[in-house]
C-alpha cells in the first residue's frame, strides 16, 4: 500500500475501533440484559442504540474535575496512555490477505508491548489520584499485570513455534491448512485467560472491583478523563478477541463466498460475545485466589504446552537442529 | 480445580440458555402491572351505599397516622351527625402504611391501587377534601357504619327498636 492509502486506512481504523468501542458500551449492556432477563438500555432510538450518544453527550458535558491534592500532570497524562498504547497494537493487526497497516516481522512482539505499556495507565493513575483505594486498584493492576503479563507471553511461544515466524500474517498464512485453536488449545485456554486480565475485564476485574474499592484506580477521574479509561477497556477488549481470532482461529480465513475480512470481523465478534458472556456468567475472584490461579496453574500449563509443543514440532521435522 | 473448571463452563452454559427465555421487566410506563385491589396507594374518601359521606369525623385516622399528614376539622350538621369541615391530607408526608384505613370505624377512608401522584409543586401534594372525596363505595360497597351498630333517635335508645339486637358491650371483645 501506497504511504497516502496507508493513513488513510489507519484513520479508519482508528474511527472505527474507537467508534466500535462506543457502540460496545451499549451492546454489551444489551447483551448482558438478555443474559439476565431484562432488557438493559432500550428506550432511546431503534433498540436503544443511541444510548451510545446519550452517554457521549452527558460524559462530555460532565463537570472535569482534577482532585487539588492529585499529581495534576500525571493525572491527565495517564488516562491517554491506555488509548494510545490499544491503538498503537492495531496497528499490527491483519484485517484481511491485503488490509493491514503495517506488517511488521516482531508483529506479535509489538502486540504484547503495547498491551503491557497500557499497565502504565492504570498504574500511574492509580499513584497520580493520591487517594487510597485508588492507589490499591493501581497495585492490584501492577500485580495482576505481572503474573499474568509472563505466561501471556509464554502462551503466544506455541504459536510462533509452528510458525516459525513473530509476524501476524505469516502466522495467519500458517493456518491454512488448519487452524491452531486444536493443536494449541491449552496456548488457547491460557491466552483467553490471560487475555481477560490484561484488559481487566469482568473476571479478573480486580484494579477496579467497584465493591471493594468504590472504582478502583479511576475513583477520582470523571468526565473525558473517565472516558478514556472506559475506552481503553472496550479498545482492549476488542484487541484481545481480534488477536484470539488472528492467533488462533485462522484471523481472516473462512468459506471463499465472503471476503476476508468479513471472516475476520465474525470471528472476532463472537470472541467479544464471548468475553461479555463470561462477565455475565462468572464471579469476580478474590485476590490471592487471582494471584494463586496465574502461579500455580496457568504458569506449569504454559510450560507443559511450550515443552509438548517443541518436542512435537521437533519430532516432525525428524530431529533438525534448533 | 477440575471440579471448579467443571463448574465455570457450567454456569457458562446455564447462563447461555437464558437467551431464550423472554424478559421479565413490565415496561412500566406503557405497560402498567396489576395491582390488587388492597394495594396501598393514594388516600381517598368514600361515601356509603345511599350516597351520604361516611366520614363522621371522628379524628381516628389523624390520631392513628404515624407522621400526622391527616387534618380535619370537625363539624355537626343540624341532625346531630358529625362530619369533616375540612378535610387535607398531606401526601408529600404521607407514607401510605394504610393505618387510618384500619383506625376508620366508617371504612370512609380508603387506599387506592393508585401511585402515580408526581407533582412539580410540592404544594400541589397537599390535598383538600374536595380531591380526596370520592362518589363510590371504594372496596365495601355494602358497609354502612349506622345500619351497624344503629342509631339513637329522640325517644329511642341503640337496641329498643322492635327488630333490633341490643348494641354489643365492646369492652367483652377485648382479648
Amino acid at each position: 500500500m501506497s504511504v497516502s492509502l496507508t493513513i488513510i486506512f489507519s484513520l479508519c481504523v482508528l474511527v472505527g475501533a474507537v467508534g466500535g468501542a462506543a457502540v460496545l458500551t451499549w451492546f454489551e449492556r444489551r447483551l448482558l440484559g438478555i443474559w439476565q432477563d431484562r432488557y438493559g438500555p432500550n428506550r432511546l432510538g431503534p433498540f436503544g442504540v443511541l444510548q451510545v450518544l446519550a452517554d457521549m453527550l452527558k460524559l462530555l458535558t460532565k463537570h472535569d474535575w482534577t482532585p487539588p491534592f492529585a499529581d495534576r500532570v500525571v493525572f491527565v497524562v495517564a488516562p491517554t496512555a491506555i488509548v494510545v498504547a490499544m491503538m498503537m497494537a492495531f496497528a499490527v493487526v491483519p484485517f484481511s490477505d491485503s488490509l493491514y497497516i503495517i506488517d511488521l516481522n516482531i508483529g506479535l512482539l509489538f502486540f504484547l508491548g503495547m498491551s503491557s505499556l497500557a499497565v502504565y495507565s492504570v498504574l500511574l493513575g492509580g499513584l497520580a489520584s493520591n487517594n487510597k483505594y485508588a492507589l490499591l486498584g493501581g497495585l492490584r493492576s501492577a500485580a495482576q499485570m505481572v503474573s499474568y503479563e509472563v505466561f501471556m507471553g509464554l502462551s503466544l511461544m506455541g504459536v510462533v513455534m509452528l510458525t516459525g515466524s513473530f509476524s501476524l500474517r505469516d502466522i495467519v498464512l500458517a493456518q491454512e491448512d488448519g487452524w491452531y485453536c486444536f493443536p494449541q488449545v491449552l496456548g488457547l485456554y491460557v491466552f483467553l485467560i490471560a487475555g481477560i486480565a490484561e484488559s481487566h475485564r469482568l473476571p479478573f476485574d480486580l484494579p477496579e472491583a467497584e465493591h471493594e474499592l468504590t472504582a478502583g484506580f479511576h475513583t477520582e477521574y470523571s468526565g473525558m478523563k473517565f472516558t478514556m479509561f472506559m475506552l481503553g477497556e472496550y479498545l482492549g477488549l476488542i484487541l484481545i478477541s481480534a488477536m484470539i481470532t488472528t492467533l488462533f482461529f485462522g484471523g481472516w480465513l473462512g468459506p471463499d463466498w465472503a471476503p476476508g475480512v468479513f471472516w475476520f470481523g465474525l470471528k472476532t465478534f463472537i470472541f467479544i460475545c464471548f468475553f461479555i458472556l463470561l462477565r455475565a456468567a462468572i464471579p469476580r475472584p478474590r485476590y490471592d485466589q487471582l494471584m494463586s490461579l496465574g502461579w500455580k496453574y496457568m504458569l506449569p500449563l504454559t510450560l507443559i504446552n511450550l515443552l509438548l509443543t517443541g518436542a512435537i514440532a521437533l519430532s516432525l521435522q525428524g530431529g533438525g537442529n534448533v | 480445580m477440575f471440579d471448579s473448571l467443571i463448574s465455570q463452563f457450567r454456569s457458562l452454559w446455564s447462563v447461555l440458555q437464558h437467551s431464550f427465555s423472554a424478559a421479565e421487566t413490565v415496561q412500566y410506563p406503557e405497560q402498567k402491572p396489576y395491582l390488587a385491589p388492597r394495594y396501598r396507594g393514594r388516600i381517598v374518601l368514600t361515601n356509603d351505599p345511599d350516597g351520604d359521606e361516611r366520614c363522621v369525623a371522628c379524628n381516628l385516622c389523624a390520631v392513628a397516622c404515624p407522621v400526622d399528614c391527616i387534618a380535619l376539622q370537625q363539624g355537626v350538621r343540624e341532625d346531630g351527625r358529625w362530619y369533616p369541615e375540612f378535610f387535607r391530607i398531606n401526601f408529600s408526608r404521607c407514607i401510605l402504611c394504610g393505618m387510618c384505613e384500619e383506625a376508620c370505624p366508617t371504612n370512609a377512608i380508603q387506599l387506592t391501587p393508585d401511585f402515580e401522584m408526581c407533582e412539580y409543586d410540592r404544594q400541589n401534594m397537599v390535598y383538600e377534601k374536595e380531591h380526596l372525596q370520592i362518589e363510590g363505595t371504594g372496596k365495601y360497597h355494602d358497609y354502612n357504619f349506622y345500619r351497624v351498630c344503629g342509631l339513637k333517635i329522640t325517644g329511642k335508645d341503640k337496641g329498643d327498636a322492635r327488630n333490633e339486637a341490643p348494641p354489643v358491650d365492646v369492652k367483652t371483645l377485648l382479648p
